[in-house]
């Protein structure tokens, strides 16, 4: 009897210590529970370079894009390395819910007209919900209406284009973050030795350099083979800066047009012969 | 005698299992808010999801929030808040552990408010620094709630403000806390 009366002493004197050394903060932390954390800022603005990246505006979002992108930069001094000629484009792009971003822009190049909508249909997440990337899919529509391109006397369809892409991105880290996209542009008319459809792959990666600097890189390898085609693969690097709800992008590009349909399918310079645009973007959001 | 012995020591053992059942009180709704007021903007968030423990046996306290969960009127600002200032990916949470005296009425539970001095250490950014501050813990009906409002410099916690933005963002935070506890077991 005494064995077991000394027995429940122990067992409550036990008890007491078993509670002490239960920390508090180690108790929350259980109580916690997993919660799905989403990666945050893959990409800062909706582009990486010329094209789209998987960002979208969140709700009642508007954005302000102003992009420029002068002449070849190896045009010497008598164009004053490209600065003589700017191609331009605004648009406003505007969240309809946190997925959905519609957009409207009008370039200078071409005088094309273009509209896009873009929806966010996966978001990279860990914990509770484990998703390995973030996935976008956009639809896009571009009118040119200049006098004098080759289809400036045909009928209105014969100067639309439209492109379809699915933007695959993943933050491997918080520093790097990459992104792959699948491209399909359709061209309502073309000259006799291009195709009406281009299928390319886009490459896009971010490399933080400091908590608001950023170096970009796209590339646009085109995997319809054209006959006669002068044009190159569009590739581009930039430096990102963002402060607030600015994002200024300073652009390097073989690339002139920041029309889908142009860029990816028409672009014309040699990057490593220095036909290099150079251009920036100026975003903001209200 | 034995039986007696025995009897009570059965009995103490129950107390202090079921007396300690008592002593905590638990919320996973707690409420943060924080509110920078600065020349050109004002700017505050809110967390609804704040775990908090109180510890009434031993005068013990802690916190527990995700970074995270912290919602701003502008998303754009709640990216920027998460990547740029408090680096949610490296220190996701934000704790708060501390002590405090008990006033026997407290302890008891009766209904009152009581004004108690709370000493610990808060860790936000992954820097720990010790805070000091006066919180209200209220009892109504056998339920306990506490509120406290203190301020935090976000250089001691070694959160960076670039020179742009230092007229939109207070040197000094408050935080506002509201909980509802319920008893835990």
């Amino acid at each position: 009897m005494k064995r077991i009366s000394i027995f429940l002493t122990l067992l409550c004197l036990a008890s007491l210590s078993l509670r002490a050394q239960n920390d508090l903060l180690d108790l929350l932390n259980e109580e916690q529970g997993e919660e799905t954390n989403f990666a945050t800022a893959t990409f800062k603005g909706q582009r990486l370079i010329n094209g789209h990246t998987v960002v979208t505006r969140k709700t009642a979002e508007l954005e302000f894009l102003i992009s420029h992108r002068f002449g070849r930069i190896n045009s010497g001094i008598k164009e004053f390395f490209g600065l003589d000629a700017a191609n331009v484009r605004f648009s406003l792009e505007y969240g309809l819910t946190d997925n959905i971003t519609a957009g409207i822009g009008r370039n200078s190049l071409e005088k094309v007209y273009d509209g896009f909508i873009k929806y966010n249909l996966m978001k990279q997440s860990t914990g509770k919900v484990n998703s390995p990337f973030t996935i976008t899919g956009l639809s896009s529509i571009a009118i040119r209406t200049a006098d004098n391109f080759d289809f400036a006397d045909d009928d209105f369809a014969s100067k639309v284009s439209y492109t379809q892409q699915i933007l695959i991105a993943r933050k491997l880290n918080d520093k790097f973050s990459v992104q792959l996209s699948p491209t399909f542009v359709h061209r309502n008319k073309v000259l006799e030795n291009q195709e009406n459809d281009i299928i390319a792959l886009g490459f896009g990666g971010r490399m933080k350099l400091s908590s608001r600097i950023a170096l970009n890189a796209e590339y646009f390898y085109r995997l319809t083979d054209e006959l006669n085609s002068n044009f190159k693969d569009a590739l581009g690097v930039g430096i990102e800066i963002e402060t607030g709800g600015h994002v200024f992008h300073i652009n390097f590009t073989n690339a002139r047009s920041m029309a889908e349909r142009a860029f990816i399918t028409e672009t014309n310079g040699d990057f490593f012969n220095g036909d290099i645009h150079f251009g920036f973007n100026i975003s903001r959001v209200f | 005698m034995k039986t007696i012995k025995t009897l009570f020591t059965l009995a103490l053992l129950l107390t202090t299992l079921v007396v300690q059942g008592q002593d905590r009180y638990l919320t996973r709704t707690g409420h943060i808010k924080f509110f920078s007021h600065a020349p050109l903007e004002d700017i505050e968030a809110h967390n609804n999801k704040v775990l908090s423990i109180v510890d009434l046996a031993k005068g013990q306290v802690a916190v527990d929030m995700l970074i995270k969960a912290f919602e701003f009127e502008k998303k754009l600002m709640q990216e920027h808040f998460n990547e740029n200032y408090m680096e949610s990916d490296k220190h996701p949470k934000s704790t708060f552990k501390g002590t405090f005296e008990v006033p026997q009425e407290l302890k008891a539970m009766i209904d009152g408010t009581y004004v108690v001095d709370v000493k610990g250490d808060l860790s936000v950014h992954g820097v720990t620094k010790p805070l000091n501050t006066k919180a209200t813990l209220k009892v109504s009906g056998g339920k306990l709630s506490g509120d406290l409002v203190f301020k935090v410099k976000v250089k001691d916690h070694e959160i960076k403000i670039p020179k742009v933005v230092v007229r939109n963002i207070a040197d000094e935070v408050e935080v506002t806390a509201t909980f509802e506890f319920e008893p835990y077991k």
